[in-house]
């Protein structure tokens, strides 16, 4: 009987506001998983696809890109339209107009259109097809810390959620395969279908949140959404010092919901200038108050997950 | 007993994929006999619901059991729904024909 | 006139500017706010609205009437997104997945479906702070659809000459943002003069040049960053409208819930003139 492998840990950054500093505390997480007095062996997952920005600080060796394929279209064949608009009004998402440059054809807007081929099926004449579409691309590539799985969506895209997923499980195949012990996932805002299918089947979700009304209004958001899919979860108060009697408002919550604050990291210049270096906090400023509050989150992290740390 | 396992590559002694949804191949083997058929995965392509596609699938086939390692909640529900035992492997590392005889001496976990 | 806010990346100043802009606006114009972050709203912090009308976000969901249902799987093979699957007699209905299109219900070849409301959040109007009609949508935790609420929102009100729209919109710059632009006559993009900021905005002027909506931008925490963003502004001949500065008095305000132009009533001044200057870009007619 083979002996059983043990699945690594996974774990999700979350904020429900943007902004809160998931990214910066992210890239500092891969950096401490590499390089700290007792390394994890770590997979980075860029789940914040529209809009990622974790490979502009890990500076990855890019790998080939992976097309991505959403869903389809309707696309409607000008020589077969007969222009009896049996498509329009079972289309509701506005999509079909008469054709600026045809006369006397429909035309769909592939910016409106949902997919949803109801317009195919009530025609007549077979005039209209759905068509597969490219949504973005993804990339398995490496950093100096480890692999990154991260991935562009093209503007305006549909489809976020499910190219989340596919990065995700990406990524934990090839964690099975190198025996990681860790998948560390930089989530999106929100707390839609990308949050969802970042934080689903994951064992742990760190909310990154700032002490202000609109952070504290977004944690308690995306604190439910966690809730919703039972992952256990804690809070760290970023640029705590902002705000102070924000930071006190979210204490006394956690303190209320029984959740925990694993910590809290001062506001730091060193923090938007690490950014701009290209570079992570712990790299290029490690004794600065952030760093070193990033570095104690992180300790604590690993406790709380108890993950297994490399024995080599 | 008719199973479906899903699967990496499409023969029976290829590697378990611990994905049901989006697996590559949905292998239909008969318990007793070991004969068996490899179905290309209709939910590995899909937009979404790739679960419901699967499912679907497995349906159509009129299998009893479906093996994986984990289904997710659309998944599992058509399943309950139509009454095919859903059973899981824990192991990463394990063939197709070694989860057909882990199932036949009843050493795979029920899914619930 | 209607005018998006929107960023790319979070956290950049949508919701600060955005009911800044209403604020200065409110006494010149009639101005209705739209929080279209249906996921993580916040224009309410600043405007402090008083909501009377609150009615649920829906989507029509199939149910299958039994009776007349023969099992035939028309409706699985028509539906594009798996929200349906046949198990023996029985059509199973998965509402996370539905778009709501009615697809399957125009198809059934028995009209054995029938459409149901599924709801998925909460559509709210109210009146703001200095007269400002105040209209956010809420996507319920654990919906997954955030589209559909936009949409929804946005038809609260029929657009019309005598009002100034403003619709803040959610970050990022998918589908939902997307929903957020169509049809408004010009984009007004938050960014900071960082990386992250210059990265995502061209996220966003890949959406307003898809959409042809003509753009410009309010730099927010400038002086934080480097001039990595002057380069993209010149290659996109995008007009700045606004730099607001720094400032961490400012930050500590903002945390506090009050408004940009509560803290600096300078910047009321400011924002009319970007308003002129918008309203001269988009060549538009009154107010």
């Amino acid at each position: 009987m083979k002996t059983q492998v043990p699945k690594a840990k996974q774990l999700i950054i979350l904020s429900g506001k943007g902004g809160t500093g998931k990214t910066s505390i992210s890239a500092a997480f891969a950096h401490l998983s590499a390089t700290d007095q007792r390394p994890v062996q770590t997979v980075i997952v860029d789940a914040d696809v529209d809009a990622a920005n974790l490979g502009l600080v890990l500076k990855p060796e890019l790998g080939p890109a992976n097309d991505f394929w959403g869903s389809s279209l309707a696309v409607i064949n000008p020589d077969l339209c007969i222009n009896c608009l049996a498509c329009s009004p079972v289309c509701r998402y506005d999509a079909i107009f008469p054709d600026p440059q045809i006369a006397d054809v429909q035309w769909i807007d592939p910016i409106a259109c949902d997919g949803c081929a109801a317009c195919v099926y009530a025609c007549p004449v077979n005039a209209i097809s759905m068509v597969k579409q490219q949504e973005g691309n993804w990339f398995h590539s490496k950093t100096a810390f480890g692999p990154l799985f991260h991935a562009e969506l093209f503007p305006g895209k549909e489809n976020s959620g499910k190219l989340v997923t596919l990065i995700r499980q990406q990524a934990r195949l090839f964690a099975e395969d190198t025996r990681a012990n860790l998948i560390i996932i930089d989530g999106p805002p929100g707390i839609g279908c990308p949050v969802i299918s970042a934080c689903a089947g994951t064992d742990f979700g760190l909310i990154i949140t700032e002490p202000s009304l609109a952070g504290l209004h977004d944690m308690k958001r995306v604190l439910g959404t966690l809730r919703h899919f039972h992952i256990p979860s804690v809070i760290c108060i970023n640029k705590a010092d902002i705000y102070p009697e924000g930071a006190r408002a979210i204490r006394e919550f956690a303190k209320a919901e029984n959740i925990e604050l694993l910590g809290e990291i001062p506001y730091d210049e060193n923090l938007p200038r690490s950014m701009i270096n290209g570079l992570p906090i712990t790299v290029s400023f490690p004794d600065s108050p952030a760093a070193l509050a990033v570095r104690d989150l992180w300790q604590k992290v690993l406790r709380s997950l108890d993950v297994e740390e490399d024995l080599a | 007993m008719k199973l479906i396992i899903s699967a990496q590559n499409p023969t029976i002694e290829s590697p378990v994929d611990t994905r049901f949804g989006r697996s590559q191949w949905l292998i239909l083997v008969d318990a007793d006999t070991k004969q068996w058929k490899a179905f290309q995965n209709p939910g590995v392509s899909q937009s979404g619901g790739a679960g419901v596609a699967a499912a679907q699938f497995v349906v159509d086939q009129n299998a009893e059991v479906v093996i994986s390692g984990d289904f997710g909640p659309n998944a599992a529900r058509a399943f309950q729904s139509a009454k095919i035992e859903m059973r899981l492997f824990l192991k990463q590392a394990l063939t197709v024909e070694e989860a057909v005889d882990l199932y036949n001496s009843n050493k795979l976990l029920k899914f619930s | 006139m209607q005018i998006a806010v929107a960023s790319g990346k979070g956290g950049t100043g949508k919701t600060t500017i955005a009911t800044s802009l209403a604020l200065s606006l409110a006494k010149l114009a009639k101005v209705r706010y739209f929080d279209c972050d249906v996921e993580a709203p916040n224009g309410h912090i600043f405007l402090k609205p008083v909501f009377d009308q609150i009615s649920p976000a829906v989507i029509l969901i199939p149910q299958i009437q039994p009776e007349k249902c023969t099992a035939c799987g028309h409706c699985v093979e028509v539906c594009q997104f798996h929200a349906l699957a046949k198990v023996g007699k029985t059509i199973l209905v998965f509402p996370q997945l539905c778009h709501g299109c009615g697809s399957c219900t125009w198809n059934c070849p028995e009209n054995a479906i029938i459409e149901v409301p599924n709801p998925i959040g909460t559509l709210e109007r109210g009146m703001a702070r200095e007269n400002i009609a105040f209209l956010r949508g809420q996507l319920t935790i654990s919906e997954p659809m955030a589209t559909p609420i936009i949409r929804q929102l946005k038809k609260m009100e029929q657009p019309s000459e005598e009002f100034v729209d403003i619709f803040d919109a959610p970050p990022g710059a998918s589908c939902s943002v997307v929903e957020t632009l169509q049809g408004v006559d010009f984009a007004l993009l938050v960014t900071e003069p960082t990386p992250f900021g210059l990265h995502d905005l061209k996220q966003m002027i890949g959406i307003v040049r898809d959409m042809n909506i003509p753009a410009g931008l309010v730099i927010n925490r400038d002086g934080i960053g480097d001039d990595s963003l002057e380069e993209l502004i010149q290659e996109e001949k995008l007009p700045i409208l606004l730099r607001v500065p720094f400032n961490r008095l400012l930050a500590e305000k903002l945390a506090a819930g009050q408004s940009l132009v509560d803290v600096m009533p300078e910047y009321r001044e400011v924002l009319v003139k970007l308003y002129q200057e918008i309203r001269e870009i988009v060549g538009g007619s009154d107010k």
